[in-house]
């Protein structure tokens, strides 16, 4: 596949606009995930998954077809999304936390969404559960952990696509895993 | 509390694949024995798998047509400077030309002088040439910047560049075929900027392949 992709871009290097079509065909729900995952909505996930592909396609002659194109992709979509979460007003949105409230945010104060500890959860409400806490962490250790373990990437290559160094992504990753413990071990 | 805190980070490590075979023989025979680690440990792997079973999502299915009908239509600056990139001997001989054609555009804006060929047999009044009633010019003619009445004949070809044959007798028609029949040879004239180009770069072809 990775032959396949990099045959790819060199044709879009080329200036050949439809095998980017491909390209986008391929990566298009891994982005679109992932961008889900750290925005936590639908729409703004569509907007920034689109984004990151244009700004690729925009880009294309500063990627180095040595390196892994995956890892320049995530990158770009990460870089986006951390923006996007930076840039958006907390107080419009359900995740922001209640001030004077620690640990409560809005989806608490939504009694469909109420969940007690230990209650029986199986199958996709399982998934989503998780899905759920994952997307409760801070942006720092979810995105670590989206793409250690939901996109399968190695340290070093997650080092890459943050720009930070190997022992930050390592210390991070403790973290994000010692936090999800705590979280799911009422599952 | 302190034997935790050890061997947490050895589990991180562990699970990092960073761990060395004696940390990971360390850690083994802790666990045997401490049922706190253990089950700190088992807590662990078990959020992995966990996490890994997280909610799927997939793009909408527009998705593709979507970016691709939003991608920027390439500058043309761009298009042009890889094209460059791509074809370095076209663009070389495309420069090559637009000099030459910078060449020549600028020698026939320069000189608006009267050249013509030498002939003895040939009378130049202000700008016009005349050949004489009853003269034989002998060879090619060639008449820049000036007109050129023919009374009498040559023997070769006319080269007329920014310029006009003038008929004495406009008038009589017969006349006209009678002085135009003057010239046993080719008549050519040149008047038009492009003609000229086309007149030059056959002489320079020429005397390339004269060589």
């Amino acid at each position: 596949m990775d032959q396949f992709i990099k045959e790819k871009i060199k044709e879009v290097k080329k200036g050949d606009q439809a095998a980017f079509g491909d390209v986008v065909s391929f990566y298009q729900s891994k982005i679109y995930q992932h961008c889900f995952r750290m925005l936590g909505n639908a729409h703004e996930a569509e907007d920034m998954a689109q984004e990151a592909f244009i700004r690729a396609y925009v880009n294309i002659h500063s990627f180095d077809d040595r390196r892994k194109f995956s890892t320049w992709l995530y990158r770009i979509a990460t870089n986006l999304t951390i923006d996007r979460i930076r840039k958006r007003k907390p107080d419009y949105f359900l995740d922001a936390e209640i001030k004077g409230a620690e640990g409560l945010n809005m989806y608490s104060q939504l009694a469909s969404e109420e969940r007690l500890p230990g209650e029986e959860v199986e199958g996709l409400e399982l998934q989503r559960y998780i899905h759920h806490e994952i997307s409760q962490l801070p942006p720092k250790y979810r995105s670590i952990i989206m793409l250690r373990y939901l996109e399968e990437f190695s340290l070093q290559e997650i080092s890459e696509i943050l720009d930070i160094p190997l022992g930050t992504v390592k210390t991070r990753i403790h973290r994000g895993r010692e936090a999800l413990r705590k979280r799911l071990r009422h599952v | 509390m302190d034997c935790n805190r050890e061997s947490i980070e050895l589990m991180h490590k562990y699970l990092d694949g960073d761990l060395t075979k004696p940390e990971e023989c360390g850690l083994r025979t802790h666990l045997e024995t401490c049922a706190d680690c253990q089950h700190h440990f088992h807590e662990l792997k078990r959020t992995i798998t966990l996490i890994k079973s997280a909610e799927h999502f997939s793009a909408p299915e527009d998705f593709t047509q979507k970016v691709m009908k939003n991608l920027p239509t390439e500058k043309k600056r761009v298009t042009y400077k890889r094209w460059f990139k791509v074809h370095p001997i076209l663009t070389a001989a495309a420069l090559f030309f637009i000099l030459m054609m910078g060449g020549i555009f600028s020698s026939w804006s320069q000189d608006t002088q009267l050249v013509v060929s030498k002939q003895d047999e040939l009378i130049i009044e202000g700008d016009t040439v005349i050949v004489p009633e009853g003269v034989t010019v002998p060879g090619d003619v060639l008449v820049k910047n000036g007109n050129l009445i023919i009374n009498g004949t040559i023997d070769g070809n006319v080269t007329l560049v920014n310029g006009e044959l003038i008929e004495e007798n406009p008038l009589e028609g017969e006349n006209l075929m009678a002085s135009a029949g003057g010239v046993n040879g080719e008549f050519e004239s040149v008047d038009r900027v492009f003609e000229w180009m086309w007149y030059k770069v056959k002489d320079i072809f020429k005397s390339v392949f004269s060589f």
